[in-house]
C-alpha cells in the first residue's frame, strides 16, 4: 500500500525537468520534498497526481500501476489522490461560489454533498459569509482553505500538497496543517508536502527528501 | 520626520450586492525616506487592500475617504489621470501579488522589461542587470510569461517595478513561491534600496521575511492596524496579544494556529476586533482601542 513514482523522467515538449526519480508515500506518513525553484518538483506532483504522463518510468497506486492520466484513469482510483496546488486562484473556477467549489468533485461523481460541504467548510474555518462568494471576492488564503476542502471531500488516501501553505499567513499555515494532520490521524492519510520552506518541513514532516536540479 | 508617504485616516469599504465589506478602517502610518516598513497580518485582513488604494487600483464598487500624501500629492483625491501620469511606476512601484497573472502572456521577459526601461526614458540595455538584480539568469528573460515556474515569474515582476527605479516600492507579497536563498536575495535588494534613501513598503505574511529586513513592523488585523513599532521590539517582545499568537503560530515556535476566526469584514464589531478571540480581553475591550499598540490590556508597555 503506497503512493510511488518509479524511476520517472517527465517534461514538456521535449525539454526534460524530471529525471529519474523514484518516492514513495506510505499511507499515514507525511513525506517533505525539496528543491530549488525549477527543479521540477510541481512536475513530479502532476505526475504523482495522475494529471502529466511521464515519459518514463511509472506511477504505482496501492500496488497497481496506472499506465493513464487523467479522464482516463477510472474515478474510483483518481479520487483516491487528493491534490492542493500552489495557487488557488489559477485551481478554482471564478465563474463557482466556494460552496460550489468545495462540492464539485461530489457532483461530479453524482454524490449527496450539502452535509459533506457544511462539515468540510466548517474544519477548515471558512464562514457563512465566505461561502456563497466567488473567488474574485476572497482572499488567496480563504481560497485555500476551500481548495483544502475539496481536495478532501472525497476521503482521498494520498494527498499532494505543492507549495500549499506558501501562500498563507503564519496562522492559516499552522490551520492547514492541523486539518490536515488531524484528517491523517482519522484515517492513515498519506501526505507530500512539497515546500521551499526548511523550518516548516523540519516541524511537520516525518522525513524530507530533496531532488536535485539537473 | 522626513516622511515620505503618509497616510491619515484611511478607509476603504466595498459594496457587495447585500452587504459593505470594511476593508481597511481609520488606518494611519507614514514611511520615510530609507525606512522598510513591512505590514504583516493573517490573509484577507486589508494588507492588499492598502496597496491597491494607495495607488488607485480598487475595483469600482470601493469607496476611499481619508488622505494619503505622497509628498505634496494626495493619492486618494488627485484623480485617475495624475496617478496614471506621474504616479504609478513612476513614484511609486508596484511588485505585484500573483505575479501569473501580472504578466502580459505574449510577450518574453526581455521585451517586457525592456519596454518599461524605454517608457521610463531608461537604457533598454540594463535588463539584463536589473533581471540579475532580481535573480533571473539572462537566459531565462526569453521565455514567455507560461514557461516560467512560480519563482521566476515572481523574480521578474520585481526586475519589472524596479526598473523604473521608483523612490517608494510597494512589494505585495514579493517572495512568494521563491525557495530560502532567493527570498533572502529578493529581501536583501528591497533592503539595499532603502539603504540607498528609497522607501519600500513591504505587505507580506512571511514573518520571518518582516523581521530580517523591515525597519518598522505594522501588524494589521481585520482592516485596522494594531501594532506599529519598531521590528525589534515587535519579533523579541510583541505588545499586542494578536502579534504575540500570530508569532506562536510560526513553525518555528509553537505551530498553533490561534483559536476562532478573524470577524468578517462586513460585521465589525464596534470595540476591538480580536476581543472574542483574546484570553486577555474584558468589558473595556467593547470600546475600540487606539495608539502605536492598540490593545487596552497590552503585553508589553513602553
Amino acid at each position: 500500500m503506497s503512493l510511488t513514482a518509479h524511476g520517472v523522467s517527465a517534461g514538456y515538449r521535449g525539454q526534460q525537468v524530471l529525471h529519474d526519480v523514484t518516492i514513495t508515500i506510505e499511507p499515514g506518513e507525511t513525506v517533505g520534498l525539496r528543491g530549488p525553484s525549477g527543479s521540477g518538483k510541481s512536475t513530479l506532483v502532476r505526475v504523482l497526481a495522475l494529471l502529466h504522463r511521464p515519459d518514463a518510468g511509472h506511477v504505482t497506486l496501492d500496488g497497481t500501476q496506472i499506465d493513464d492520466i487523467r479522464h482516463r484513469v477510472p474515478s474510483s482510483r483518481r479520487t483516491q489522490i487528493g491534490v492542493l496546488f500552489q495557487s488557488p486562484r489559477a485551481a478554482s473556477d471564478p465563474r463557482l461560489t466556494l460552496t460550489d467549489i468545495i462540492a464539485e468533485p461530489l457532483r461530479a461523481t453524482r454524490q449527496p454533498h450539502e452535509q459533506r460541504v457544511a462539515e468540510l467548510a466548517d474544519r477548515v474555518g471558512l464562514t457563512a459569509d465566505l461561502l456563497g462568494r466567488r473567488p474574485h471576492a476572497v482572499s488567496d488564503g480563504q481560497l485555500q482553505r476551500a481548495c483544502l476542502a475539496r481536495a478532501l471531500v472525497h476521503r482521498p488516501a494520498y494527498l499532494l500538497c505543492d507549495e500549499a501553505t506558501t501562500m498563507l499567513d503564519a496562522s492559516t499555515q499552522a490551520h492547514v496543517a492541523a486539518v490536515i494532520t488531524d484528517e491523517q490521524h482519522q484515517r492513515e492519510m498519506g501526505v507530500l508536502l512539497v515546500s521551499h520552506d526548511t523550518t516548516l518541513l523540519t516541524r511537520w514532516a516525518d522525513r524530507v527528501a530533496s531532488i536535485t536540479q539537473q | 520626520m522626513n516622511a515620505l508617504l503618509r497616510v491619515e485616516d484611511l478607509s476603504v469599504r466595498f459594496r457587495l450586492r447585500d452587504a459593505v465589506v470594511q476593508a481597511v478602517t481609520d488606518l494611519n502610518l507614514s514611511v520615510r525616506r530609507g525606512e522598510l516598513l513591512a505590514v504583516v497580518g493573517e490573509s484577507g485582513c486589508g494588507k492588499s487592500v492598502l496597496a491597491h488604494a494607495l495607488l488607485g487600483l480598487l475595483p469600482a464598487n470601493a469607496t476611499t475617504t481619508g488622505h494619503a500624501f505622497l509628498d505634496d500629492i494626495d493619492l486618494v483625491h488627485c484623480g485617475e489621470k495624475k496617478l496614471a501620469r506621474e504616479v504609478r511606476g513612476r513614484r511609486i512601484g508596484l511588485v505585484p501579488q500573483s505575479p501569473a497573472t501580472a504578466l502580459t502572456p505574449v510577450r518574453t521577459g526581455r521585451t517586457l522589461l525592456a519596454e518599461t526601461l524605454r517608457e521610463h526614458g531608461r537604457d533598454a540595455a540594463l535588463a539584463t542587470a536589473i533581471a540579475a538584480d532580481a535573480g533571473l539568469d539572462d537566459t531565462d528573460l526569453d521565455r514567455y510569461p507560461f514557461q516560467l515556474s512560480g519563482g521566476m515569474a515572481q523574480r521578474l515582476v520585481t526586475a519589472l517595478a524596479l526598473a523604473s527605479d521608483p523612490p517608494l516600492l510597494i512589494a505585495d507579497e514579493p517572495t512568494t513561491g521563491l525557495d530560502r536563498p532567493l527570498v533572502d536575495h529578493t529581501l536583501d535588494v528591497l533592503r539595499r534600496r532603502c539603504d540607498n534613501g528609497d522607501a519600500v513598503l513591504l505587505i507580506t505574511h512571511d514573518l520571518a521575511a518582516a523581521e530580517r529586513v523591515a525597519d518598522t513592523v505594522a501588524v494589521m488585523y481585520a482592516s485596522r492596524i494594531v501594532e506599529h513599532r519598531p521590528a525589534a521590539s515587535v519579533f523579541k517582545t510583541a505588545a499586542h496579544p494578536y502579534t504575540a499568537a500570530l508569532l506562536d503560530a510560526l513553525p518555528d515556535r509553537a505551530f498553533q494556529a490561534i483559536p476562532g476566526h478573524p470577524p468578517m469584514l462586513t460585521a465589525l464589531p464596534a470595540g476591538c476586533a480580536y476581543a472574542p478571540r483574546c484570553p486577555r480581553a474584558d468589558q473595556q475591550c467593547a470600546t475600540p482601542p487606539t495608539g502605536p499598540v492598540a490593545c487596552h490590556h497590552p503585553l508589553v508597555t513602553s
